[in-house]
């Protein structure tokens, strides 16, 4: 705004610009929270609420008086930690947690590995028929873990199973998946299944980002292919294997749908086999939802725990170059 | 600017309007007939509830159709915890009964004069809505008496006699086995609750009491210990089965013959003929094999009850109801032949079930064994917190059954107590 036009202006003029200002001013504050707002609602309402509302739970029990008959022989008092301890000390738990600890260790690196070395053999140049291949496996993960914990279910099972069928044809013994040694396998052979395709996506993504400048340079040099993928194409996509390596944890402590499916098969899969599932099963078949609640703030602040540790350490190799 | 504005506030507005009506819930009074929610999952039983509309235009009950007894129960509890969303009716399976009344969730029908209805019903049936008081808590509709099926051509093939005690039983079992080792006499399945209970409710067992003011658990006792040893033992020596049941491996045996027997219940044409259709008029039934043959006895798989909820404003005109279903003789009628049940109603049980299930045309009298069979129905308590040992039951004899050891599975029965008893002391229940 220049000093000639400043003077020009009437009075008149010149308080239409204050109250234009101030409503400004106004807008300016309100639009962007006007516009936030229906997340804001809907974040308090169906994340801050639920999670401050699951916390106020697990400090909570039930009281019953008497038979606990009728009306009101059955009270919510104040439990202090007491559901706290008794999640941290139950050797049910413990154990559940152990499970997916291994079943962690089966999984990430098998699923990781075979994702990486699918997106790098895409990626090379001597692939052929790629999107078919790309498609073909990434499909299964569009397959809901319900669905394919009832496929693999009926392979597993050897009165039912193909598989068993052509063992027993031929005459050899076939290892039976649902046995309480191999039952963790199984379960990590499906989300293997699941999971590669995604995996692989997410990497040969980041692969395809890579500047073609970059591999012309090492081929000048005389590097192979194998050369290139151990020394440029993985580090270049460090970023890429850290996030889906994060995950992959995330999503094994939470590993649910799967042994749910498959429980009624089989003799090997507890009730509590993995956390959540001991979850579920204290809040909706014994309904005790006060200690579910607690298990359930524990697992949480594991994950936020573990997550945290992961990326720290990480991090600071991973994502170095970008600092 | 301006414009965005507004349709920012407008989205408000919009999302403050969804979660509004997400929390309210039809209520109040109005005029006209009363109108009554039904929360069931007997299949089609909205029909026989269409017969009663038609014929009784001031009490209109529409039925909920449910998942299952579980979910219902779940969802249920938590209406009554909410305070309100609950139905008027439930469909309660009668090891719910004292889960729902110690969660005040079933009105007691006593003052509203459903004491008249105990003729109607088996003692030991009835006992389950009283809890063994005077109140009552729900009307029985369905009972499943457990009965023992079996396959009558493969056991005329292989020689064999059925079983009348529980050492025929074992005996059957190791000469099936002998004869051929593709098949089984039966399975040991860690995965039916249920099944195990009617089981030790033949050889004696009632897992709950009440004993004034306290609790009793029976779980661990003589009757329950003697049926996880024999089936325990049977497991061990290898000649029954110890996978679970109703899995795709055990409907193919049903189907191929591999599966030539099933300690099942009254409502076993309906498993048979889905899970076996090839096997149609090829299997017969009979009483369960018996511990002491001079004094027959059969547990209960299953069945279920209606009960009144306590957020229903019309517990009498809902009792009104709930009698016409499960006692008049055309309504009885309509249910065993519309949703397939068993009637609790001993009188027009008799009148409505004549035919013998098409899938077991080949035996004509199987509703007159069923009949004989249910009036040895040994009495039972369940206890409020049945939910707990059967997931106990669950895990514990998973367990034990993978392990095939007898040892292992008298241990199971001790751990279910033990859950079942911790489980009442840590919620305040005096047990003793």
């Amino acid at each position: 705004m220049t000093a000639a036009s400043t003077e020009a202006r009437t009075g008149a003029e010149r308080r239409k610009t204050g109250t234009h200002r101030r409503r400004d001013l106004r807008t300016r504050v309100l639009v962007p929270y006007a516009m936030l707002a229906p997340g804001i609602l809907l974040f308090v309402a169906f994340m801050a609420a639920p999670i401050l509302y699951t916390l106020f739970l697990s400090f909570q029990k039930t009281q019953v008086s008497g038979l606990g008959l009728g009306a009101g022989a059955r009270t919510q008092v104040f439990a202090g930690v007491e559901n706290y301890v008794t999640a941290l000390t139950d050797p049910e738990f413990a154990a559940s947690v152990g499970r997916v600890l291994l079943y962690g260790l089966v999984l990430i690196p098998t699923m990781l590995g075979l994702a990486l070395l699918f997106a790098l053999l895409l990626d090379s140049k001597r692939a052929r028929a790629t999107s078919f291949s790309r498609i073909a496996i990434f499909l299964p993960y569009a397959v809901p873990a319900v669905i394919s914990s009832l496929l693999w279910g009926f392979l597993y099972l050897p009165g039912v199973s193909p598989f068993y069928f052509v063992f027993d044809a031929v005459g050899w013994d076939a290892p039976e998946i649902l046995s309480s040694q191999l039952v963790l396998f199984g379960i990590a052979n499906i989300a293997l299944w699941g999971g590669v395709g995604f995996n692989m996506v997410v990497m040969f993504t980041s692969l395809r980002a890579v500047p073609s400048e970059i591999y012309e340079a090492a081929r000048i040099d005389g590097a192979s292919e194998v050369q290139m993928a151990l020394r440029i194409k993985i580090p270049i996509i460090a970023p890429a294997l850290v996030m889906t390596s994060l995950f992959s944890m995330i999503a094994t402590l939470q590993v649910f749908a799967e042994p749910t499916t498959l429980r009624p098969l089989t003799n090997t899969l507890s009730t509590s086999w993995t956390p959540l599932m001991k979850i579920y099963r204290d809040a909706f078949t014994r309904d005790d939802i006060y200690s579910a609640a607690a298990s359930s703030i524990v697992i949480a602040l594991a994950t936020f725990v573990i997550s945290f540790v992961f990326l720290r350490i990480v991090q600071k190799r991973a994502f170095g170059q970008e600092e | 600017m301006r414009k965005s504005f507004r349709a920012g506030a407008a989205l408000t507005v919009a999302t403050a309007a969804m979660l509004a009506t997400g929390c309210s819930a039809g209520s109040g009074a109005e005029p006209g007939p009363v109108e009554l929610t039904y929360w069931a999952w007997a299949p089609e039983l909205d029909k026989v509830v269409e017969v009663w509309n038609e014929e009784n235009p001031d009490i209109q009950v529409t039925v909920q159709k449910q998942d299952g007894g579980d979910p219902a129960i779940t969802k249920l509890l938590t209406a009554i915890k909410a305070g309100n969303g609950a139905p008027d009716l439930i469909q309660a399976e009668y090891q719910k009964i004292p889960t729902l009344v110690s969660s005040d969730a079933l009105t007691d029908l006593a003052p509203v004069g459903a004491g008249d209805l105990a003729g109607n019903f088996a003692d030991g049936v009835w006992s389950s809505v009283t809890l063994g008081g005077d109140s009552v808590y729900a009307v029985p509709q369905d009972s499943g008496p457990m009965m023992f099926f079996y396959r009558e051509d493969i056991f005329n093939e292989l020689g064999l006699t059925v079983p009348t005690t529980w050492d025929e039983y074992a005996e059957t079992a190791r000469a099936v086995r002998a004869a051929d080792p593709t098949k089984f006499l039966g399975t040991f399945s860690a995965n039916d609750a249920g099944w195990f209970t009617g089981l030790s409710q033949q050889a004696g067992a009632s897992w709950w009491g009440i004993d004034g003011e306290a609790w009793t658990v029976g779980v661990d006792e003589e009757p329950t210990q003697k049926v996880a040893e024999f089936w325990g033992g049977l497991v061990e020596e290898g000649v029954i089965d110890n996978t679970p049941m109703y899995t795709p491996e055990w409907n193919a045996g049903l189907n191929d013959g591999s599966r030539i027997a099933w300690t099942g219940a009254v409502w076993g044409p309906g498993v048979l003929g889905g899970n076996a259709p090839d096997t149609a008029g090829l299997w017969k039934v009979a009483p369960l094999p018996q511990w002491d043959a001079s004094t027959p006895a059969t547990g209960n798989w299953g069945g279920s009850s209606t009960g009144v909820t306590t957020q229903s404003e019309h517990p009498e005109e809902a009792l009104e109801f709930i009698t016409w279903l499960n006692t008049d003789p055309e309504a009885v009628a309509a249910l065993v032949e519309t949703s397939g049940i068993y009637p609790a109603d001993t009188a027009s049980a008799a009148s409505a079930l004549s035919k013998a299930p098409g899938f077991f045309g080949n035996q004509p009298d199987f509703y007159d064994v069923a009949a004989d069979i249910a009036k040895t129905v040994k009495p039972f308590t369940y206890g409020p917190n049945a939910n707990v040992t059967y997931s106990a039951y669950n895990d514990e004899f998973a367990k034990a059954a993978d392990a095939r050891s007898q040892a292992a599975f008298v241990d199971a029965v001790a751990v279910m107590q033990k859950i079942t008893v911790d489980d009442l002391e840590k919620a305040g229940f005096t047990v003793k």
